[in-house]
């Protein structure tokens, strides 16, 4: 990367540091004066006092890795299972025409409220949380692979065919990274679905991970706690979406 | 109509210096529509002779895309025969190169790794493919630009990309659908003096289709003029013009005539083409 590059994106990244800062000191002014109830919203202060205690007392490491563990498996298989399935929509018409609704109306489904019956199957397991993770983040991964490889522009296909490429060869060599960009969106909007769902069924099943200690936190009306290990979950996010974006950049470095 | 001005061999030996490489025999292409069938092509018959620019003039909505999907293998349902060296165009053909009027560069492959392409798809070893594609990046003037991406070009340096890619594959006719139409009339000057040095170089044969009369007056050895829809073939022109030839011509007698004379012929065809446009519009506005 050249410095000229690396100049604006450094500042973007003080700018966004600087954004988050006056937003939790306007949080402590409003707090600290009344204007919200810290009965409802621990003030920012509290919050990272009791990060120590949470780390300390709390085994969050181990939750963290289960969560992560959980949310990797989950995030692995919807990619493989979601952009499989968006390529076969892709190749079979029919099939496109038969089951793209569908998708895309599932997509919008609470499955988590369909936790019961997922127990039923997989038992009180991790394989539990991450399968409701899975379904539910599968369809953006299908249908944004779709959009992908649909909105491939015709003059690049036909620069395929004008080198005689075979159907396998346009596939890998022209589709696939046109196609790239649009199919990551679908993963990474498949992850924020599967997280979300992930740290629900913990929540709700009281398993393991980051959601059971949220719960637990919670019930014992720990705000600042609950607060803290909300700021854990959203670590797990950070770490995959910055994982992503190196892959990403790796498999399409023009991007 | 046919225009064609020499006798295509059906014989499929490789073609001698001045044989006809390239044989359109009775083109006919009409398309389906809500409203019924249109016919793009009517009876269109051209002949290239090996090393000869031949380009295909006429307004918009003649055909002229139709004539180089049809030629370049990516339209095969029509009427009529087109050929190279004989043999009768069933789909692409390893011996025609295209360039298309859409920026086409993989915006995903440097300029090396997007001339090296077609070499790459015939196996060629890594080191062996970037000196062959280092040499075509060279020829269309792009030497140090081998490790930018296409995002990091502008409009005339990624034509020249496509261009580059293109040569690389060594077609025998090289076809190109107006690959300067997006571009500003000085970057499509000079462009077209680039094609013309590569041109002469390589002793290329080319098939431009184009809209626009100075380009093809200043590159070609001939010249068909289309009609509006359906698009027949007018007629031929010769453009007596000394080579080598660069953009400089433009401003000689010679080249001025060629142009008022091609531009007599369209005029005619590019007014129908406004008046049914028009029409269309006031149709569908009334309907």
């Amino acid at each position: 990367m050249s410095k000229a590059s690396r100049g604006p994106n450094a500042l973007a990244f003080a700018v966004g540091i600087g954004c988050l800062v006056v937003f939790l000191l306007v949080m402590e002014a409003l707090i600290q004066f009344g204007f919200v109830n810290r009965f409802i919203i621990p003030p920012p202060s509290e919050v990272a006092m009791s990060f120590e205690r949470v780390i300390v007392e709390e085994d969050i490491l181990h939750r963290f890795l289960l969560t992560a563990t959980e949310c990797l498996t989950a995030g692995v298989m919807l990619t493989v299972f979601g952009v499989i399935g968006g390529v076969l929509l892709h190749r079979f018409k029919l099939l496109q025409q038969a089951c793209e609704t569908w998708i895309a109306a599932a997509a919008s489904a609470p499955v988590v409220l369909m936790y019961p019956l997922f127990l039923v199957i997989f038992g009180r397991s991790a394989w539990t949380i991450i399968m409701i993770g899975f379904v539910a983040a599968l369809p953006p991964v299908i249908l944004k692979t779709l959009e992908g490889l649909s909105d491939t522009r015709r003059v690049l296909v036909n620069v395929g065919k004008s080198f005689n490429l075979t159907p396998m060869q346009s596939f890998w060599k022209i589709l696939f990274p046109a196609a790239l960009p649009t199919i990551f969106v679908g993963i990474r909007l498949g992850l924020i679905f599967a997280l979300i769902n992930i740290v629900g069924v913990e929540f709700l099943i009281n398993f393991g991970g980051l959601g059971q200690l949220i719960n637990e936190l919670a019930e014992r009306y720990d705000l600042a706690g609950t607060y803290a290990a909300i700021c854990f979950v959203i670590l797990v996010s950070v770490v995959f979406f910055m994982s992503l974006e190196r892959i990403e950049r790796w498999l399409r470095p023009a991007h | 109509m046919s225009a064609s001005s020499a006798t295509a061999p059906r014989s499929a030996s490789p073609p001698q210096p001045g044989e006809a490489i390239l044989d359109v025999d009775h083109l006919h292409v009409a398309f389906q529509t809500p409203d019924g069938p249109v016919i793009a092509v009517e009876d269109v018959s051209l002949t290239v002779r090996k090393g000869e620019f031949l380009s295909i003039i006429g307004p918009s909505g003649c055909g002229k895309s139709t004539v180089f999907n049809v030629v370049g293998g990516l339209l095969t349902e029509h009427e009529g025969r087109v050929s190279v060296a004989g043999e009768t165009i069933v789909g692409p053909h390893p011996s025609i190169g295209m360039v298309f009027q859409e920026e086409s560069t993989f915006p995903w492959r440097t300029v090396i790794d997007n001339v090296a392409f077609p070499l790459e798809l015939t196996g060629m070893p890594k080191a062996q493919r970037l000196e062959r594609a280092r040499h075509f990046i060279e020829m269309v003037g792009l030497q140090g630009f081998e490790r930018r991406y296409p995002g990091e070009l502008s409009g005339g340096m990624r034509q020249r990309v496509s261009l580059a890619r293109t040569l690389a594959s060594e077609p025998k006719i090289l076809l190109m659908d107006e690959p300067f139409a997006a571009l500003d009339e000085q970057t499509r000057l000079l462009l077209g003096d680039k094609v013309l040095q590569i041109q002469q170089e390589l002793q290329q044969t080319t098939l431009l289709i184009t809209h626009n009369i100075t380009e093809a007056v200043q590159m070609s050895d001939r010249i068909l003029v289309m009609t509006y829809r359906p698009g027949k073939a007018k007629r031929i022109v010769e453009i007596d013009l000394p080579r080598p030839r660069t953009s400089e011509i433009v401003g000689s007698e010679a080249f001025g005539r060629y142009v008022a004379q091609i531009w007599a012929d369209l005029r005619e065809e590019a007014s129908r083409g406004l008046t049914d446009d028009e029409t269309s519009r006031n149709r569908g506005s009334a309907s």
